[in-house]
């Protein structure tokens, strides 16, 4: 029964305001409105998610029964055994709920970070590299080349060896391996501008390199670049959630998703007592992962069609 | 045939040229080791012994070219050196002759058996099941089938591994013990009984890749139907089946390469989180652990074990994308 | 030759295309016969619906279409009722199709023979054998070059006019009753053009094969077409024998088209002795990175108020002159003069005032102007950036070359170009050229993208502004006609090499260099009697790839 109560009923409600929400949206006027239109179910079903956990994040301290690293005398308490303490305990007496709320409002912002910084380098170079072309184009697409046959995962693991495991050095770490992604779609997406006639004109007319990129190029690439932007930060986020699982990732005191799976990890035997709301603890933060990245996926889904859609 | 031959020749140069440079990245990580390294990785069992072993093992007197090119020597003869781990260990409880040494290579050896035999078990299932969804998916594409899977292939790639292991794991060990929860596996296993014992961890991956994978190769083909030569060949008469095989096909081998090779190569990495969970005796878990105790010469020779199987994969979609596609085969 | 009930009925045809969510209305209600052995030439321009039409015919529709109402019928068959199978059974056997582009539709990995026996064999109409056999006889008769090997080439070995005409013999290899030729030469240059129509027309008489010819292009069907049905925008405008249709149109629609090869620009008198040219060409040879020189030593000059077109077909380097001229090719040898003073090679070098001076207006007007900015932005700018004009003094600058290009300021100045048409598009190109304050201006290609009436506008707009500026341009085009209508003096170029330069006139009268006459001679014209005539004139060996190879 434990199936039915956390999976088929938080799902059923999620869809239920998706399908509300989706109401919502349509029903917003103006040519920005045009855009939700045609909205599927799946789409909606994302945004409103996305913004649920935005908000969850955003207000966690607010909503959160008590302080991130509040430790009571109560330690490893089941859940439902104490109803102060809704899902229970962890091993140092700290309440799950409160570790759950700010460990989504850490990992989500931690990989946001992330992946800004991503963006902001990767971006800045692929464009720069788009337009200028010539041999620093070269030098750097041929790094980017070396950096990328290495996969991210061994590469953020080999280097979080060097410089010592930290959050900072993780988001770092992260941030400079994920930019030679987003260097090499801003890279492809600035060629295929760059070769327009409107970039020519601009070029003949004696514009500056600012000037093309942020006023001629920009506006261009932003539709797939924001696409890019929420797969990315999935990428992202699924990465910092496998190093914080592995141990090697977000660093206590920090509540983090990964950690708390790995930590909650030895409750899946209570499955075989019976007790599937112990055993499904572990799954929870799992879950909310997933849940998230789905929405996302979801979402930048229905923007990649749309914008492919107005392509031709 | 010499242009073939001469693309063919450059692709391998280029997979041969960007595994140095990756061995060379990996190997400069050591000269990146701030402060003096050997104390700081011993800690409070520093005896002199052991900062002495390590010390030479990095061969610090000698120039950074010199020591790399030692290095190479010894990755290419197997020889990757001892781990830190053992030194400190030996520098603590004695030596106890050279033939108990344990190197990095005798560690790897069998971990990287056992890896290989996780991924292609998981291959083995998620290729041809991908690939059949894929076409499928394509042929279909808009029916109720299509949007059906997208949802659940969009599901899928967005769950972590962990994710869907321990939902494994959850109803086929904990619950209903079908499968072990944890993949005990050593070298005196039959086929069978280990095959038995990777179950969970191959079925973990091949749920990840085939979402994956299937959803690449849907793309790939429908890219394909659109193009004018295929509607030229319905306008021709010919009928479904063969538009696919004969028209579709053959000019699909190359996105289809390249489709798979990057979900083997996404194995490689995805391989570490599931081995971490099932406690699966590959690489992926011993490399995790020599991170934590920052053991530098395992770090390296895992790395390089997956830098290079990575890059071989992809050089071997390379050459074979290049050798379907007849504008290369018949040159003008 | 019309005998027998028609092969082909179509009555109140509508089709639907789907846009977004909604299906929007294509084609509304057309009524089309055809008899065996007709060639029904469908004229009109860009969304008339003309390929729609087509391939209706053959029962099919493109995905995203679908048949909204009437019937097809085809030698009695009923196409829109008839089974998926009865109507594969029809195609590619009783009817075939030859797509506008051949490099497209051919598979890239089969061979051109097997391609062409594929239908046959399927249908059970012959043996690979035979088929082979056939094959081989219908290149020869396509006057193909080695038709016994060709076939056995795949189609990046082998060159467009070739693979247009082996598609040509790919629809005939089942004999079919019925061929759609969907703009079959579009896509080509004007000689190759001339050699595939004569192939086509050849054996279309010679087995007696009716066919609906698609084309844009006026002197194309007249020379390929029995009779001539103009549609516009969906629906049919008029329908007659391609003799009275020429000579007598009915409707005004058809009437304007066919006016509208009428322009003429008045030839100025050559500038005077000594007069400085705006821009001098002078021994200019180039190449793109370490590959060979693609233009040789190319001279010409353009004087204040002329116009100098560059003629040539594609890979005769007239679009790297251009680059030369703006800068974004440093020449490697020669230079480029603006009214006497020697330009710096590249772009880069050049002084805001010196690039100022040369401005370019582009054939695809939908990649000349940036799809996020407003119209105000992007005449706005050049003007803010030469002239260093903001706020008030910026509008009211923007709306006095909107309203030079007649567009009415007020309505358009806030629009984006993707709410423009395509003639308007080109316009607001042309516009910021103007806001330059340029004294020359590079027209590429400036009206092959647009259709004729359009096209026709834009050559009368540039006229009025050269006399009202005293601009001079310089007109990249590969179209003789608009040569006809505009230039001043023509500079014919061939591989790089400037092959003929003069005034027009000159030009346009005998005797011509042989690549020229050639080139000259290989435009179509309105007469139906003209590609008989040529052939009867050149002969039919002395025409297209063959006669260019012959020419140095």
């Amino acid at each position: 029964m434990g199936f039915l109560t956390y999976v088929v009923l938080p799902l059923a409600v999620l869809t239920g305001l998706a399908w509300t929400a989706r109401a919502g949206f349509r029903s917003i006027a103006g040519p920005f409105g045009a855009v939700f239109r045609a909205m599927p179910l799946t789409a909606a079903f994302g945004l409103t998610v996305v913004l649920i956990y935005v908000l969850a994040a955003l207000f966690a301290p607010a909503i959160a029964p008590y302080g991130e690293s509040q430790v009571f005398d109560e330690f490893n308490l089941f859940p439902g055994e104490n109803p102060d303490f809704v899902l229970g305990t962890d091993q140092l007496g700290r309440d799950l709920l409160t570790r759950l709320l700010y460990g989504g409002r850490n990992t989500i912002g931690i990989a946001f970070v992330t992946t800004a910084l991503a963006f902001l380098i990767g971006a800045t170079f692929g464009f720069v590299a788009a337009v200028l072309g010539g041999w620093l184009d070269q030098t750097v697409s041929r790094t980017v080349d070396v950096l990328m046959a290495i996969p991210q995962l061994i590469f953020a693991l080999l280097l979080l060896t060097i410089f010592g495991q930290s959050t900072i050095n993780m988001i770092l770490v992260i941030a400079v391996l994920d930019s030679t992604r987003v260097f090499r779609l801003a890279r492809a997406v600035g060629g295929n501008i760059v070769v327009m006639d409107y970039i020519e004109a601009a070029k003949l007319r004696g514009e500056g390199l600012g000037y093309l990129i942020f006023k001629e190029i920009l506006p261009n690439a932003a539709a797939p670049l924001l696409a890019e932007f929420g797969l990315r930060f999935c990428f992202v986020f699924l990465l910092i959630a496998a190093l914080s699982f592995l141990g090697i990732g977000i660093q206590p005191p920090l509540a983090d998703w990964g950690t708390m799976v790995r930590e909650l990890s030895i409750y899946i035997g209570y499955a075989e007592y019976g007790d599937w709301q112990a055993a499904s603890l572990p799954l929870l933060p799992a879950a909310a992962i997933a849940l998230l990245t789905v929405a996302i996926n979801f979402t930048v889904d229905w923007m990649l069609d749309r914008y492919s859609g107005l392509k031709d | 045939m010499s242009g073939l031959a001469r693309m063919i020749g450059q692709r391998l140069a280029l997979g041969a040229f960007t595994l140095l440079v990756v061995s060379m990245v990996i190997f400069a990580a050591i000269e990146a080791l701030p402060g003096d390294f050997a104390e700081a990785i011993l800690g409070q069992g520093a005896t002199p012994e052991a900062v002495a072993a390590i010390r030479e093992s990095l061969g610090m007197d000698r120039s950074p070219v010199e020591r790399y090119f030692a290095w190479l020597g010894g990755v290419f003869s197997g020889d990757f050196g001892v781990s830190f781990n053992q030194l400190s260990f030996q520098s603590q409880y004695g030596q106890t002759g050279e033939r108990d040494v344990v190197t990095v290579a005798d560690q790897l050896a069998p971990r990287f058996a056992n890896t290989i035999f996780l991924a292609a078990t998981a291959a083995a299932v998620a290729v041809p099941l991908a690939l059949t969804l894929g076409i499928l998916a394509a042929l279909y594409r808009g029916s109720i089938f299509d949007r059906a899977a997208n949802v659940g292939t969009l599901t899928s790639i967005s769950s972590p591994e962990f994710f869907v292991a321990y939902i494994l794991i959850l109803f086929l060990a904990a619950a209903n013990p079908v499968f072990p929860s944890i993949s005990k596996i050593h070298a005196d296993l039959d086929f069978w009984e280990r095959l038995y014992r990777t179950v969970l961890p191959a079925l973990t991956l091949t749920l990840v890749v085939t979402a994956h994978m299937m959803r690449m190769t849907r793309v790939a083909i429908i890219n394909l139907l659109a193009s004018q030569y295929i509607e030229m060949a319905r306008l021709k008469g010919v009928p479904r089946w063969r538009v696919i095989v004969r028209h579709a096909l053959p000019n699909a081998l190359a996105p289809i390469i390249n489709v798979i090779a990057l979900n083997l190569a996404y194995l490689v990495t995805g391989v570490v989180v599931v081995e971490v969970v099932f406690v699966y005796p590959g690489i992926g878990q011993m490399f995790v652990d020599a991170v934590k105790l920052r053991d530098m010469p395992t770090v390296q020779a895992c790395c390089l074990v997956f830098a290079a199987a990575y890059i071989l994969l992809n050089l071997l979609a390379d050459v074979l994308s290049v050798l379907t596609n007849p504008r290369l085969r018949h040159p003008k | 030759m019309r005998t027998g009930r028609p092969l082909v009925t179509i009555r109140d045809l509508k089709i639907e295309g789907l846009a977004g969510e909604d299906w929007l209305p294509i084609v509304n209600g057309i009524d089309l016969d055809l008899a065996r052995g007709e060639v029904l030439g469908l004229i009109g321009e860009s969304g008339a619906g003309k390929s729609t039409v087509g391939l209706a015919a053959m029962g099919f529709t493109r995905d995203g279409c679908r048949i909204a109402g009437g019937s097809i019928e085809f030698d009695g068959i009923d196409l829109v009722a008839a089974s998926e199978d009865a109507r594969r059974s029809l195609l590619g056997r009783r009817i075939a199709y030859v797509a506008q582009s051949a490099a497209a539709s051919f598979n890239p990995a089969h061979r051109l023979i097997d391609q062409h026996t594929e239908g046959p064999v399927l249908h059970g109409v012959s043996s690979l054998q035979e088929s082979q056999e056939d094959a081989m006889a219908l290149y020869a008769r396509l006057r193909l070059p080695e038709p016994e090997s060709i076939g056995f080439r795949y189609p990046h070995q082998v060159s467009g006019g070739q693979l247009q005409r082996a598609m040509t013999a790919m629809a005939m290899s089942c004999r079919p009753d019925l061929i759609i030729f969907d703009e079959p030469t579009t896509a080509l240059d004007v000689t190759t053009q001339i050699e595939v129509l004569a192939a086509i027309r050849d054996i279309v008489d010679q087995f007696g094969t009716a066919a609906i010819y698609i084309t844009h292009d006026l002197a194309v069907v007249a020379q390929m077409a029995d009779r001539i049905k103009v549609l516009l925008k969906g629906d049919e405008v008029e329908e007659n024998d391609t003799r009275a249709m020429l000579a007598e149109p009915q409707e005004d629609y058809t009437k304007s088209l066919w006016a509208v090869r009428s322009f003429r620009r008045p030839e100025q008198p050559p500038a005077g002795q000594g007069a400085v040219p705006v821009i001098a060409v002078a021994g200019v040879t180039a190449g793109y990175g370490t590959a060979p020189d693609v233009l040789h030593d190319v001279s010409f000059d353009v004087h204040a108020g002329r116009t100098v077109a560059v003629v040539g077909e594609s890979g005769s380097g007239k679009s790297t002159v251009a680059r030369c001229i703006t800068g974004l090719l440093p020449p490697r040898g020669g230079e480029v003069r603006f009214n006497g003073e020697a330009l710096p090679a590249g772009y880069r070098n050049r002084s805001k005032d010196q690039l100022r001076q040369v401005q370019m207006i582009y054939q695809m007007a939908d990649t000349a102007l940036n799809p996020k900015l407003r119209i105000r932005d992007i005449v706005g700018r050049p003007v803010q950036f030469y002239r260093g004009l903001r706020g008030a003094g910026l509008r009211r600058r923007v709306e006095e070359l909107l309203e030079q290009i007649e567009l009415e300021p007020a309505l358009y100045i806030d629009r984006l170009p993707s709410e423009l048409s395509g003639g308007q598009k080109q316009r607001v190109g042309i516009a910021r050229a103007l806001a330059a304050d340029a004294q020359f201006i590079i027209c590429d290609e400036v009206t092959s993208a647009l259709d004729q009436l359009v096209a026709e506008g834009i050559l009368k707009l540039l006229d009025r502004l050269q006399n009202e500026l005293d601009l001079a341009y310089m007109f990249i085009t590969h179209d003789l006609a608009t040569v006809r209508a505009i230039a001043d003096e023509v500079v014919v170029m061939k591989d790089g090499f400037v092959v003929e330069a003069g005034p027009k006139t000159e030009m346009f009268t005998p005797p011509h260099h042989d690549y020229t006459d050639l080139l000259l001679s290989s435009v179509p014209e309105m007469d139906p009697d003209w590609l008989d005539r040529l052939l009867e004139q050149r002969g039919v060996d002395n025409i297209g790839e063959a006669a260019r190879g012959r020419i140095d």
